[in-house]
């Protein structure tokens, strides 16, 4: 049976004497690896050099705040819904009067956990949300631990800084506009 | 200047070579390392100090508190004298090579230079086919199948191949006329001629040599009696702790040791192009004495004889990055059927040259 053309019917020809000599053959196999010898090399020194990442990869999770340094997210829970991994659990509450300044929202979440062992990295929970509060950031990942609960990130863990200047460090972040702009790109 | 008598500055040469010898090797391992790894498109170890150059160090660590492990019906004495006659046996042939010309300090003249005996050549033969008896030893004293395959491959390779190579050798005999192989130096290179190393007019003996020389210290592609593959580790499977370290240490003395011999014989030695006008130089234009202008030459004949020497230790270890390993029976068909031959018709070719009177 014949499946392509690509089928190539081998002679088996008795060796020619340089063949037979071995010697142009081991040449030819020196300068194929003094040819790699000067090549650049593929190592990446991992703590050092780290491997650069796509603009658009879905790395670890943020809460981000608004303008005025206050939590965007409401515990509307949406993300918990669309999240196909159900790595997401929120408790809601209600914001106390001299809170305005920390939760943009009277609702808020008292408590907001992703189990980074049950996440996929998918993006949903960022499709979903209305407030633009979570983001996955493009630069870095959730980093290997010794112990299963060290992979439930709390709001600790999660909730980016207040201070403005380290909000965005790489500008990598993007705003709902620009995440927009980007997948129209890609499409 | 310092005094000392002509045994005291030999002694110290001694000491000198038996340090780097023994250093040199242990930078081979991390030579070979970093090589293997450009070859490979990798960088190879570079945690350990500048560039990995503590590497050595940190396995001489490694090595040393590691678990020293006796086989079950091991002959105890014979298991460890195995290694230490390995190590024994490569440290001994530096003793003969010539790393340098004469040096003059006053009435003090001395030979860069372990000892210098008129049999030289005979020595390193014989020294190094000694060297087969720790890997025998060894591997018959493991009380394992597979090192006893390896030690028995190891005896029939290098038997098989110190044929070939003592012949392709008695050809730059019968140029030198000479055993030893101070003289047989100063003979590639006499003042007012050409430097006419031999490798200019025993191109094919020395080609039988190489191959012969990596036999010699079991090196890829003639790694057969550590064949990973077949026999697990070959005669050093049973070996663990400095032990092993001393096997494998003693195959880069070993290749340190053949790579001297070969540029000794082939490749001028400690001669280098222009020596003699550079020495004129030194002592017509700047007024330098013979001694000191001589002593000048000699030490930069010894740092030319190390960098061919580096560059042979590097072409074995490029040549175990490229080329696999042979199997058994073509290893023993190249060494009877081709390499003998060849070894003899290069024998009558010189003869014939020499009679005619081309070199």
């Amino acid at each position: 049976m014949q499946l392509t053309n690509r089928a190539k019917v081998l002679e088996k020809k008795p060796m020619t004497l340089a063949e037979r000599a071995y010697l142009p053959a081991i040449f030819q196999g020196l300068s194929i690896t003094m040819r790699h010898f000067f090549m650049k090399k593929a190592t990446v020194r991992y703590p050092e050099e780290v491997r650069p990442f796509s603009a658009f990869f879905r790395g670890l999770h943020v809460l981000k705040r608004d303008e005025q340094g206050r939590e965007r997210c409401t515990a509307c829970g949406l993300c918990a819904v669309s999240c196909p991994a159900e790595a997401i659990t929120m408790v809601a509450g209600e914001r106390k009067k001299g809170e305005e300044g920390l939760y943009r929202e009277e609702k808020y979440a008292i408590s907001y956990e992703i189990n980074m062992l049950r996440c996929i990295f998918c993006g949903l929970c960022e499709e979903a949300c209305p407030k633009a509060a979570i983001y996955l950031q493009a630069d870095k990942m959730a980093p290997p631990r010794y112990e299963r609960d060290e992979f439930i990130y709390g709001k600790d863990r999660l909730v980016e800084p207040v201070s403005p200047d380290e909000r965005s460090v790489r500008g990598i972040q993007l705003t709902p506009d620009q995440a927009a702009t980007l997948r129209e790109r890609i499409v | 200047m310092l005094e000392l008598p002509a045994l005291g500055w030999q002694s110290i040469v001694i000491f000198v070579v038996f340090a780097l010898s023994l250093l040199i090797a242990t930078y081979c391992t991390y030579a070979e390392r970093v090589i293997a790894a450009f070859l490979q498109d990798r960088v190879g170890p570079d945690r350990a100090g500048p560039y990995g150059l503590l590497q050595p160090l940190a396995d001489a660590v490694k090595m040393f508190t590691k678990e020293e492990f006796f086989p079950g019906g091991a002959n105890k004495v014979l298991f460890v004298v195995g290694p230490c006659l390995a190590m024994i046996t490569a440290l001994m042939s530096s003793a003969v090579i010539p790393f340098g010309n004469t040096m003059s300090f006053g009435n003090n003249a001395f030979f860069l230079q372990g000892i210098e005996v008129n049999i030289g050549m005979l020595w390193i033969f014989g020294v190094v086919s000694l060297g087969v008896y720790g890997v025998m030893i060894g591997g018959w004293a493991s009380n394992n199948k597979f090192s006893l395959l390896g030690a028995i491959r190891a005896a029939s390779q290098n038997i098989s191949y110190e044929l070939a190579m003592g012949m392709s050798l008695i050809a730059v005999l019968m140029i030198s006329g000479t055993l030893s192989l101070r003289e047989i130096t100063l003979q590639q290179s006499v003042a007012g001629e050409w430097h006419a190393w031999n490798i200019v007019k025993q191109p094919l003996g020395f080609i039988i040599f190489l191959v012969c020389a990596f036999a010699e210290t079991n090196r890829t592609p003639f790694d057969l009696p550590e064949c990973e593959t077949e026999l697990v580790g070959g005669y050093h499977t049973e070996y663990s702790s400095m032990k092993l370290g001393l096997y494998l240490f003693s195959e880069y003395v070993n290749i340190f040791v053949v790579s001297a011999v070969m540029s000794v014989l082939y490749f001028g030695g400690f001669n280098f192009p222009f020596q003699y006008e550079l020495r004129d130089w030194f002592i017509n234009s700047q007024g330098w004495e013979l001694n000191s202008a001589q002593n000048l030459i000699t030490l930069l004949g010894t740092v030319g004889l190390f960098l061919k020497i580096f560059a042979f230790i590097f072409f074995f270890m490029w040549i175990r990055w490229t080329l696999p390993r042979f199997r058994y029976d073509q290893l023993m068909r190249l060494g009877w059927t081709i390499l003998i031959p060849l070894a003899v018709f290069n024998i009558v070719l010189t003869g014939a040259l020499i009679l005619f009177g081309v070199i």
